[in-house]
């Protein structure tokens, strides 16, 4: 006993100084890990057990349902949509901010986050009130007889709406920080605006813009709330993979409701998975 | 090339950075613009360059307004204080990289394009690191590649915005050296923006002293340097010393003293007779011979620091007894004066050279400028 008291009076003394006793040390790891393994790794574990339940034919069967097919590629759709159209908004959104002064940047700024503070419930509603039968929009609609709600356009729209900070917030901290030293070097290199972006800009923002991408990819696929009130749920054709998860489970068709959920944990796995490297790769390069 | 500058004013909210400024820049030479922070000596140059618009006045390079002339258009070599090197491209794409931007018609084949930014890699004397990365490099270094990357594409111009001042003191002083050699080489017009102004008097032909964004003087080195305009130049030159003094007929009196008479030059005003103060540096102090006017003085202090023996003397009480009572004496290490100062030792001090200026209500206060630029080091810490 003896050795082992005095040992931890000699840590204690040698790091209250500059850091936390062992025990607190201890106890916040510990508090960290079990509601990490709670609250995110055991319902991981599930979704796949749960899918995987009766077995790889099962899982094979309900992912191959036209209806599941079909959720999948109107999600691949809209994303394919929404994420470039965020990307280029999000490029001029942050350069603007990073590199210029001008009146209303505060308010731009701000703006930027509103989808962020914005319940995606809401959102769709926004979105209905808009284009619905009685929206602001519906003589507009009707004459021209372009179909919005209930549709893959409203679906895009949403989608937008809910993604739209993700590649701009990542952006602006990144290119204010590195401001426009570089820029103004390539331009009295006789540089015009567009070579100055290609050859200076981008690569120096390449991996924030890639990280961006997949984290407004990722939410762009998993949205429920904003579709949700915009897709009008028809099955095999409205229905995004999110909404299919759910119609499956209210129907207690778990094993396949299980099964397109593990699509969207996959999803996630990999975007995580990708941020790593990136993250190793940025790492290495400076 | 010429470059002439008229009535330029710029604000940046209420910060009148630059007011009515006029200067003629001449072909050829080495210009410094020495000043203290927000003097307003960066802002010209980067209105000179057209990385800023000035709110009122003209740029002419050559006679020819380049109000509607844009930066790319301008051919001019900038070479920033942070180098703003291209971190993903090696050296050699670094110093190409104006030529490979040019439009298809005037642009040269890759191989002369490669070639040319060899040599000039080997004009700044990288010759051999084509293929390395800027935080490969030291600070020094990178500012070489920084110029080489500005004289590719054969600028009118060069401008350099504290192209020292990220760097260490000997570093900075082989540059200054170099920098000189490169100029009398290329003979391409030179102007650099320094607050330091050993740099300044070391490497130009001439020097602008700014102060609150107006020309405080414009001259040779020997001329700014011998012949201050104001307390503020003669101060930023330098350490100096400041005498009460009396101007009686054209003799300047310290005390009984007449040190001498009245320097009067054609960058001040005349003064009237009566207190004036005399401005005197450190190192242009001596010990008068027996026949030679001098100010008595008791030692206070000795401090050797190398090649410079440092001195505090004050004056007797019988000769003077007022503010400035102490002065600061310099002398070589070897001058055969050193061994007179001791300790409590009473001397009589001339003054080799000095100025005169009407006294001044307050005392100017040598700005701190040799703090190091902590943003600088910051932002390469963070980009390497």
């Amino acid at each position: 006993m003896r050795p082992s008291t005095q040992t931890t009076i000699i840590k204690v003394t040698g790091h209250s100084a500059i850091s936390e006793g062992k025990l607190t040390r201890w106890a916040l790891t510990t508090i960290a890990l079990s509601f990490l393994v709670l609250f995110l790794l055991l319902p991981l574990f599930t979704v796949f057990a749960e899918a995987l339940r009766n077995g790889w034919q099962t899982y094979g069967k309900a992912l191959s349902d036209a209806d599941g097919l079909a959720a999948i590629k109107l999600t691949v759709i809209a994303s394919a949509i929404a994420v470039p159209l965020n990307l280029i908004f999000g490029v001029a959104a942050a350069w603007s901010i990073a590199k210029f002064e001008f009146r209303g940047k505060v308010l731009l700024t701000t703006l930027i986050d509103l989808p962020f503070s914005v319940s995606p419930v809401v959102t769709g509603l926004i979105f209905v009130l808009m284009f619905g039968a009685s929206g602001w929009a519906a003589p507009l609609l009707d004459n021209t007889n372009i179909q919005i709600l209930f549709a893959l356009p409203g679906i895009v729209l949403v989608s937008i709406f809910v993604t739209f900070p993700f590649i701009a917030r990542e952006l602006i901290p990144l290119m204010q920080e590195q401001g426009s030293d570089e820029e103004q070097a390539a331009l009295s290199l006789g540089a015009n605006g567009w070579q100055t972006f290609w050859h200076v800009t981008l690569p120096n923002i390449r991996w924030g813009l890639l990280y961006g991408v997949l984290l407004c990819n990722a939410r762009a696929m998993g949205e429920f709330g904003a579709v949700s009130v915009v897709s009008g749920h028809i099955r095999g054709e409205t229905n995004t993979l999110p909404l299919h998860v759910e119609i499956l489970y209210n129907e207690y068709n778990f094993a396949a409701a299980f099964a397109m959920a593990s699509i969207l944990a996959c999803l996630a796995l990999v975007t995580l998975a990708i941020k790593a490297v990136l993250e190793k790769g940025h790492g290495l390069k400076h | 090339m010429e470059i002439q500058l008229s009535g330029i004013s710029k604000q940046f909210g209420q910060f009148k950075a630059l007011n009515n400024v006029d200067l003629t820049i001449q072909s050829g030479e080495l210009l410094a613009l020495l000043g203290p922070s927000g003097s307003g000596k960066t802002t010209l140059l980067r209105i000179i360059a057209g990385l800023e618009i000035a709110d009122i006045g003209s740029v002419y390079f050559d006679g020819v307004d380049m109000a509607n002339t844009l930066l790319r258009e301008r051919q001019i070599g900038f070479v920033f204080q942070h180098y703003a090197l291209f971190k993903h491209m090696t050296l050699c794409e670094n110093v190409s990289f104006g030529l490979r931007v040019k439009t298809r018609a005037f642009r040269r084949s890759s191989a002369a394009i490669r070639a040319r930014a060899d040599e000039l890699l080997k004009l700044v004397q990288l010759g051999g690191l084509e293929d390395r990365y800027p935080h490969q490099l030291s600070g020094g270094q990178r500012q070489r590649v920084a110029l080489a990357r500005a004289l590719a594409i054969d600028p009118k111009v060069l401008l350099l915005d504290e192209p020292f001042g990220a760097l260490d003191a000997k570093v900075r002083k082989e540059l200054r050296q170099w920098l000189r050699d490169l100029h009398q080489q290329t003979g391409v017009t030179t102007v650099f923006v320094t607050h330091d102004q050993e740099e300044a008097l070391e490497l130009a032909d001439r020097v602008v002293i700014m102060q609150k964004g107006e020309i405080a003087q414009l001259g040779s080195v020997d001329q700014v340097y011998k012949q201050p305009a104001s307390p503020l130049v003669f101060d930023f030159l330098g350490d100096s010393n400041i005498i009460a003094a009396q101007l009686r007929g054209d003799a300047v009196h310290v005390g009984d003293a007449a040190i001498g008479p009245y320097p009067s030059t054609a960058n001040t005003a005349a003064l009237d007779e009566g207190a004036v103060d005399v401005y005197v540096r450190p190192s242009d102090l001596r010990i008068a011979d027996a026949e030679q006017v001098g100010i008595k003085v008791v030692v206070k202090s000795i401090q050797r620091t190398g090649p410079i023996v440092r001195a505090e003397v004050s004056f007797s009480a019988c000769t003077f007894g007022q503010s400035h009572s102490t002065l600061r004496v310099e002398l070589p290490h070897l001058h055969h004066d050193v061994p007179r100062f001791q300790i409590d030792a009473t001397l009589r001090l001339r003054l080799m050279q000095f100025s005169v200026f009407a006294p001044q209500t307050i005392t100017p206060v040598r700005e701190q400028l040799s703090a190091p630029i902590l943003i600088g080091q910051k932002r390469e810490r963070l980009a390497g």
